[in-house]
Formats: structure tokens, C-alpha cells, sequence
């Protein structure tokens, strides 16, 4: 089947559509204009990017080069992480946890799919690792930002009981474990709402590019199924860690709560 | 049976301090003076430095957990994390020093949020009773408290100092109270304590 390509032309019809929403930014002076714009014009460059990354990767498919690439988009999303939480864990910390926690899951359930459930030739081939990797990821990414969030966001307002608890005799995991538990549970939310919602209320991107481009529809919801649990996958072990490593740094070798490790 | 060596941390120390079993040691002092922050330091809730022994045990050799459960500090404030008292002990609750509370055994089926600060004041001292802590370090018991629930908690701890020779380390801000409960009494100021005399 062939795919309508789509012209400069196309795109600049669409960007009209940016330029009135701008237009009304600034008549009802909203004031979010200039972001509005300089988003539109980050994600027009960053994709045009990423699109010319893919076809240079594409035609050279070997192990190395798709490493590197996996290992780039998991630096992003260590430092998106990091960015999104109000009060994050200070020094390496900051990083380290929430990076370590999605190498961990998204890459084990990337590899998973790929070796177990796809088996394509080769095992890495772009094609399929870089989107099933970058969809994962994406979700885990927002998973743990929410997750290690709401642990300090808990912790700090909690912490009167928790050091109460401490007092009493209980050791740390008990102390901290119903703000762990939220935590990591907020985190899982959207992942659930995503699949009750699918097919119903939306139709999900991935599945909806896929028929665009002609792919049977029978054929694109199954993809969407993997992709879907390998996400709930990804994000639900991702948060797990993220927040169980976040929670054991608050305290120190003697159990004290330690409110000094995080950013103010 | 209880004894500080040097203990410095924030605002307070070096300390040193000796006390006997079934002794009942008073800390007053303005606020701000660092009460709380000894406790702290005490119970090894905060960083701090020298050395505290428990029954020739010192604090930095035994489980933190384990140090707390023996040298026990209930704190100004009450801190409840269930929706019901009950849920909050474990160990069950002895009817008999709820009830010399001026409590009743329905107390354990309240709600939290429909507690009196005085009643919850009571039920966290009891809770930490219920763990039977050798040590109690206790941080304005009767803050919250009219005069007549104040004699009743005295009575139990006394009563409770005597039966199983548990050391009492007790901050207060009132003298007349100190005068009542205290084997001896002591001022902390500038970090330092100072021994009330006669």
C-alpha cells in the first residue's frame, strides 16, 4: 500500500495552526505565546533530528551504533527525570536513581520483546528496538518522575509521623512504608488509565501512525497490545525501583530520616 | 544504668549525665534552649557526637531499631498515621492504664481526627508504654493536658518507673511539676545542664 508522503506544504498548513493559537495568546493575553512558538519550533527541529538520525541508523544497523543511541536517549530521560522533581535527591543521587531505575526495567522489558516476543534479524535491529525502546522509556520516565515526586513531596510532609514511628522502634521500611506505597502507586496511574481508555476513548498514537502509514489494523492492534504491556511493564518495575531506592537514601546507617538529602 | 558521655549535637553538649535505674531526671529550660534537640540526639533521631549507654550497651553498637525500642522518646506533638487509635497498637492495650488515663477501652475503636489534642497527647504516651521501653524520654507530656489528666499521667509513670525500674528522662517548662515528679532536676542553658539544688 502506498503512503501519502507528506510536503513542506503539508506541514506549513499545519503550523497555521500554532501561529492562530499564538495569535489568540496574545488577544486574550494569555502570555504562554512565545513558549507556544518556541516549542512548536523545538519539536519541529528535534524531530527533523531524530528522523535523520533514524535513516543514517537505519542503514547502518549494527550493534554499536544502536547501543549508543539506546544509551543518548537514556541520558535524556535520566536528566528529564531529575528536572521534573521539585525537591530532588542532592549530588549524583539525583540522576543516578532515577537513570539506574529505568536502565534497569525499560531495557529489560526492550529486550525482552525484542529477543523473546519480536525476533527480528538481527536481534537489535532499529527498526524495532529505537521506537519499542523510546515508547518504554518515554512512560517510564514519566512513571518515576511522578513516583520519586510524590515519595519527597510525602516524606516532607509526613515527616513528624515517620520519625514518630522511628521513635517507637520500627525500622525504616515500616516507617516510610505507606509513603512508599503512594508513591509508588501515583506513579502507575497514568499507565492504567491509558489501557482502560484505549480503544474506547482514544486510539493510541503508535496504533493510529501505523494505520496512516497502511499497516492492516488487526496488525496494528497487536502491536499496540505488546507495546502497552511492555509499558505497564516498564513503568510499574521502573517506579518500584526508582521509589525504593529514593526511600532507603533518606536514611542514614543509623535509620535517621535525613530531610538534608533533598534539594530545598 | 542510663549514661551520656560527652554527647554533643545541634544547640546542645558536651553532656555528660548518670542515671539510675527507676530515677526520674527533669530538663527545664527556656525554649529554644535545645530541650528537644537532646531527646533527639538521645533517642539517635539526629547526628550527633560521644556516646550514650543503655545497660552497658553503647547507642552506636546496637541496631538503631532496637536502641529506640529501649530508649524510647515520645514526642511534644502526637503523630497519628492510621484513621483509628487502635490501629496504632499493636501490641494490644492494657485496659487497666487506659482507665488510670481517664480514658475509656472505646478508645481504641476512635476515629483520630475526632480526638481532642489532650486525648491524643494520653494515647501516644500509652502507645509508647504499651512497648515497654526501659528509657522514657519524654518531651512536654502534659503539655496539652488540664491539671487533672496532668496528675493522672504523673501517677502512671511513676507507678510504671517503679514496677519495672525504667529510667525517666522528662522535659517540662513547669517548675511546680519538676518539684512533684523529678528524683533531680536539672536547667539546660547554653548547651549546658546545671543540677537544681534542695
Amino acid at each position: 500500500m502506498n503512503v501519502v508522503a507528506l510536503t513542506p506544504w503539508d506541514l506549513a498548513v499545519a503550523a497555521l495552526l500554532i501561529l492562530a493559537l499564538a495569535g489568540l495568546s496574545l488577544r486574550m493575553r494569555l502570555g504562554v505565546e512565545k513558549q507556544l512558538l518556541v516549542s512548536a519550533a523545538r519539536s519541529t527541529i528535534q524531530l527533523l533530528l531524530i528522523g535523520l538520525v533514524l535513516k543514517v541508523l537505519f542503514a547502518n544497523a549494527s550493534l554499536p551504533w544502536v547501543a549508543l543511541m539506546a544509551a543518548t536517549m537514556l541520558a535524556v530521560a535520566g536528566r528529564e527525570v531529575m528536572v521534573r522533581q521539585k525537591r530532588r535527591l542532592r549530588g549524583a543521587w539525583g540522576f543516578g536513581v532515577g537513570t539506574l531505575s529505568m536502565f534497569v526495567s525499560s531495557f529489560v522489558v526492550t529486550l525482552l520483546a525484542l529477543l523473546l516476543v519480536i525476533d527480528a534479524t538481527p536481534w537489535y535491529a532499529p527498526q524495532y528496538a529505537i521506537p519499542l525502546l523510546g515508547m518504554v522509556l518515554g512512560n517510564t520516565m514519566n512513571g518515576i518522575a511522578l513516583g520519586m515526586d510524590r515519595l519527597a513531596q510525602e516524606v516532607t510532609t509526613r515527616r513528624a509521623a515517620i520519625e514518630t514511628r522511628l521513635a517507637l522502634g520500627q525500622d525504616w521500611r515500616q516507617a516510610i512504608a505507606d509513603s512508599r506505597r503512594d508513591a509508588i502507586r501515583v506513579g502507575l496511574i497514568p499507565i492504567i488509565n491509558a489501557m482502560s481508555a484505549a480503544g474506547i476513548v482514544s486510539l493510541p498514537g503508535m496504533m493510529t501512525g501505523q494505520i496512516l502509514a497502511g499497516t492492516p489494523p488487526v496488525e496494528a492492534v497487536n502491536y499496540q497490545i505488546l507495546v502497552m504491556f511492555l509499558i505497564a511493564g516498564g513503568t510499574g518495575f521502573g517506579t518500584a525501583v526508582a521509589v525504593g531506592l529514593a526511600a532507603r537514601r533518606l536514611f542514614d546507617d543509623r535509620q535517621r530520616l535525613r530531610l538534608d538529602r533533598l534539594h530545598g | 544504668m542510663f549514661r551520656l558521655e560527652q554527647l554533643v549535637a545541634r544547640h546542645v553538649g558536651p553532656l555528660s549525665l548518670n542515671v539510675a535505674a527507676g530515677e526520674c531526671i527533669c530538663v527545664l529550660g527556656a525554649s529554644g534552649s535545645g530541650k528537644s534537640l537532646l531527646l533527639r540526639a538521645i533517642s539517635d533521631l539526629d547526628p550527633h557526637d560521644g556516646e550514650i549507654f543503655f545497660d552497658g550497651r553503647a547507642c552506636s553498637a546496637m541496631p538503631a531499631p532496637e536502641w529506640r525500642a529501649a530508649v524510647m522518646l515520645v514526642m511534644a506533638e502526637s503523630q497519628w498515621w492510621f484513621d483509628t487509635i487502635g490501629d496504632h497498637f499493636i501490641d494490644g492495650v492494657d485496659a487497666a492504664w487506659l482507665e488510670r488515663l481517664g480514658l475509656t477501652a472505646a478508645a481504641m475503636s476512635w476515629s483520630v481526627a475526632r480526638c481532642s489534642t489532650g486525648e491524643r497527647q494520653r494515647l501516644a504516651l500509652l502507645r509508647a508504654l504499651m512497648r515497654r521501653p526501659a528509657v522514657l524520654l519524654l518531651d512536654e507530656p502534659t503539655g496539652n493536658l488540664d491539671d487533672e489528666s496532668s496528675r493522672r499521667v504523673e501517677a502512671l509513670l511513676a507507678e510504671y518507673r517503679r514496677t519495672r525500674q525504667a529510667a525517666v528522662l522528662w522535659v517540662s517548662h513547669d517548675e511546680q511539676q519538676a518539684a512533684r515528679v523529678a528524683t533531680r532536676r536539672f536547667v539546660l542553658d547554653d548547651g549546658k545542664l546545671t543540677e537544681i539544688r534542695g
